[in-house]
């Protein structure tokens, strides 16, 4: 498929990329120290920091992803919402926040230092700043081939210009112009998919046209009718629904531990957070951004549904998903397809800013969390403990250049070494699985130890790698898919091996670190005030309005959450 | 921190509307000149946010 841009697109582009530089030129002069560079000054309201912990997160691959699973899997791709982000989201800002934002620590690896030791801080600083590049170039990479492929735009102009771009706003405003310019990207996805929704519903007939065209095609697929429209009740076993998963396996796996993993210990998204103005800023922040992520399937889930619908109903509307070399459907073009099907030259414009907007955001997010982590938690652990506050905030700069550089380098592997990169995150989720034993344990249990959290993030990520090495999904060979020890274990998709993977890792992780540290000294209480849940003072936040206070904000949003996946269930 | 991020955003939806608006208010490509329905929208809401954010800087200033 080729799409051909007017004027008046190049125009709406333009108008984009204009805006996002001027934020970064207009907060030149506000960035004068390593704490406005890293940290934004710890002075920005709630409602911003909350979109920006939204927006942080919403990636093209998301955007895209999400599309791709909608069309793939139904309404059962809401479960990376309902289940494996709001209530993940809710905990961090209610028990977690206190003791990031509260123990002044500066990023996620450093409170693993305060908390902890430097080896435990050293292993996640390290392999979080690696993770952040590699990710921001497959991003990168991905964005690329996708302009090259609809635009007909050159791969290496595509990449580099929006390197630039991206460069260019965060090197001048540091992170207070890069959580700008995600509120504006925010604004702008909305805006550009929203009418997309619109009309791909009217088209299918509203909501009842779409769940009559969806059930054709579930029974299609040999499921029952309403697989691709009820979101719980095809989970009692993995065949009976698309997604290939049971119903324990996704609320543990992605319900607690890969979300819980994600979002309450990223200092991608949680960098956002600790910007805030206020410690009830901060706690607020990730319940903000928890009210629009909660409705997000209907922007960017519903489009795939549509586009499913359309492709393989017998009334058709014209419209119809891609086949790959193999004869399968292409997903991955959903929304590229949908846009180019629906908009018109100006809303075409539109539609494809707000695909490079979430590009920009998603990898503003990564190289803004990479230039704080080199800084802080290894240039000035281990390579240069005590310069100047102007040495570090050069630092900061450099490392936002090289960091943007190594993902342009990162993102031209993916073109030579595409099973290389695949590789590489593979490992990067083995790192990430135990991630939230260790954090939990470290807040709410005082008796964790140094060497407790150190063996059992090892021991949780060696575990993952054990697991996936004797596990494989149906109909797959042995390799990058798993299965490359010795076959004991068989899945029958490979979210189901994941989300088992991520189980294991959890388990092994928080076990080992329990044993360790009941074999080594304990730290001294007074050491741990303001780290360690039974040792800190509840934050006070009687007299404010009931929306201002994080409790009952999580419950009502929890409430929310719970209707929601009762409306689709 | 100094800038009002509503002015920004209220500012870019008004320009990127009025575009649109403009644009299909204007050719020929639901029988609906969505270029107009959605800019006239965008441009509304981007309005909203211009003035919301100047009364704040009016009142706190």
């Amino acid at each position: 498929m080729h799409i051909e841009l007017a004027w008046i697109d190049y125009l709406v582009l333009g108008t984009y990329l204009l805006f996002v530089l001027g934020i970064g030129f207009a907060l030149r002069s506000r960035t004068r120290t390593s704490t406005d560079f890293f940290l934004s000054g710890r002075s920005i309201p709630a409602w911003i920091t909350g979109l920006a912990f939204l927006s942080a997160n919403l990636g093209a691959q998301e955007v895209m992803g999400m599309a791709a699973s909608g069309a793939k899997y139904g309404i059962a791709t809401s479960h990376f919402y309902w289940v494996g982000a709001v209530p993940a989201m809710v905990f961090v800002g209610v028990f977690m926040m206190p003791f990031y934002y509260g123990s002044r620590a500066r990023s996620v690896p450093e409170y693993l230092r305060l908390r902890f030791d430097e080896k435990t801080r050293g292993f996640n600083a390290i392999t979080f700043a690696a993770m952040t590049v590699f990710s921001s170039g497959v991003s990168l990479y991905a964005m690329g081939i996708l302009l090259a492929a609809l635009l007909g735009w050159n791969f290496h102009m595509s990449i580099l210009v929006s390197g630039v771009i991206v460069l260019i706003y965060v090197f001048l405003g540091g992170l207070t112009s890069a959580i700008y310019n995600e509120v504006l990207q925010f604004f702008l996805i909305v805006a550009g998919f929203l009418p997309l929704v619109f009309l791909g519903l009217r088209d299918v007939g509203g909501w009842d046209g779409l769940q009559t065209r969806l059930h054709a095609v579930s029974v299609a697929r040999g499921f029952a009718p309403g697989a691709y429209t009820e979101s719980w009740q095809h989970m009692g076993s993995a065949a009976a629904n698309p997604m290939g998963v049971e119903w324990f396996g996704l609320a543990m796996g992605l319900g607690f531990v890969l979300s819980f993993g994600y979002w309450c210990t990223d200092f991608l998204v949680v960098q956002r957070a600790m910007a805030a103005d206020s410690l009830s800023a901060a706690r607020r922040t990730p319940l903000i951004a928890a009210v629009p992520k909660m409705l997000f399937p209907f922007l960017v889930i519903l489009p795939g549904m549509i586009a499913i619908a359309m492709t393989e109903s017998p009334a058709g509307t014209g419209f119809h998903l891609p086949a790959k070399p193999d004869g399968t459907l292409n997903y991955d073009m959903t929304i590229p397809m949908m846009l180019g099907h629906y908009f018109p030259p100006g809303m075409l414009g539109l539609g494809l800013t707000a695909l490079m907007a979430s590009f920009m955001s998603g990898m503003a997010g990564n190289v803004t969390a990479f230039n704080t982590v080199w800084t802080y938690d290894i240039y000035q652990s281990f390579i240069r403990p005590k310069a100047s506050d102007a040495h570090y905030l050069l630092v900061g700069r450099l490392a936002t250049v090289f960091g943007i550089g190594a993902s342009l380098g990162a993102a031209y592997m993916a073109t030579v070494f595409n099973n290389i990169m695949d590789l590489l995150q593979l490992v990067f989720a083995f790192v990430n699985a135990p991630l939230f034993a260790t954090f939990l344990l470290g807040m709410f249990w005082k008796r964790t130890t140094g060497h407790g959290a150190f063996a059992g993030l090892v021991a949780g990520t060696a575990a993952a790698a054990g697991h996936h090495g004797l596990s494989l999904p149906a109909a797959a060979a042995s390799g990058v898919k798993g299965g490359w020890i010795a076959l004991v274990t068989q899945y029958p998709s490979e979210m189901a091996q994941n989300f088992w993977t991520a189980i294991w890792a959890w388990s092994i992780c928080f076990v080992v670190t329990i044993a360790v540290s009941m074999v080594t000294i304990a730290q001294e209480e007074s050491t741990l005030t303001g780290l360690v849940y039974s040792l800190t003072r509840r934050p006070e936040e009687t007299g404010t309005t009931w929306y201002l206070r994080p409790g009952p904000l999580g419950v009502v949003i929890l409430a929310l959450v719970a209707v929601l996946n009762i409306l689709f269930w | 921190m100094g800038l009002d991020i509503r002015k920004p955003i209220g500012l870019l939806l008004l320009a990127i509307g009025l575009q649109l608006a403009l644009y299909g208010f204007l050719d020929a490509s639901m029988g609906m000149n969505i270029n107009l329905v959605w800019g006239a929208v965008l441009a509304c809401v981007g309005g909203a946010f211009l003035v919301a954010g100047f009364w704040g800087s009016r009142k706190s200033g």
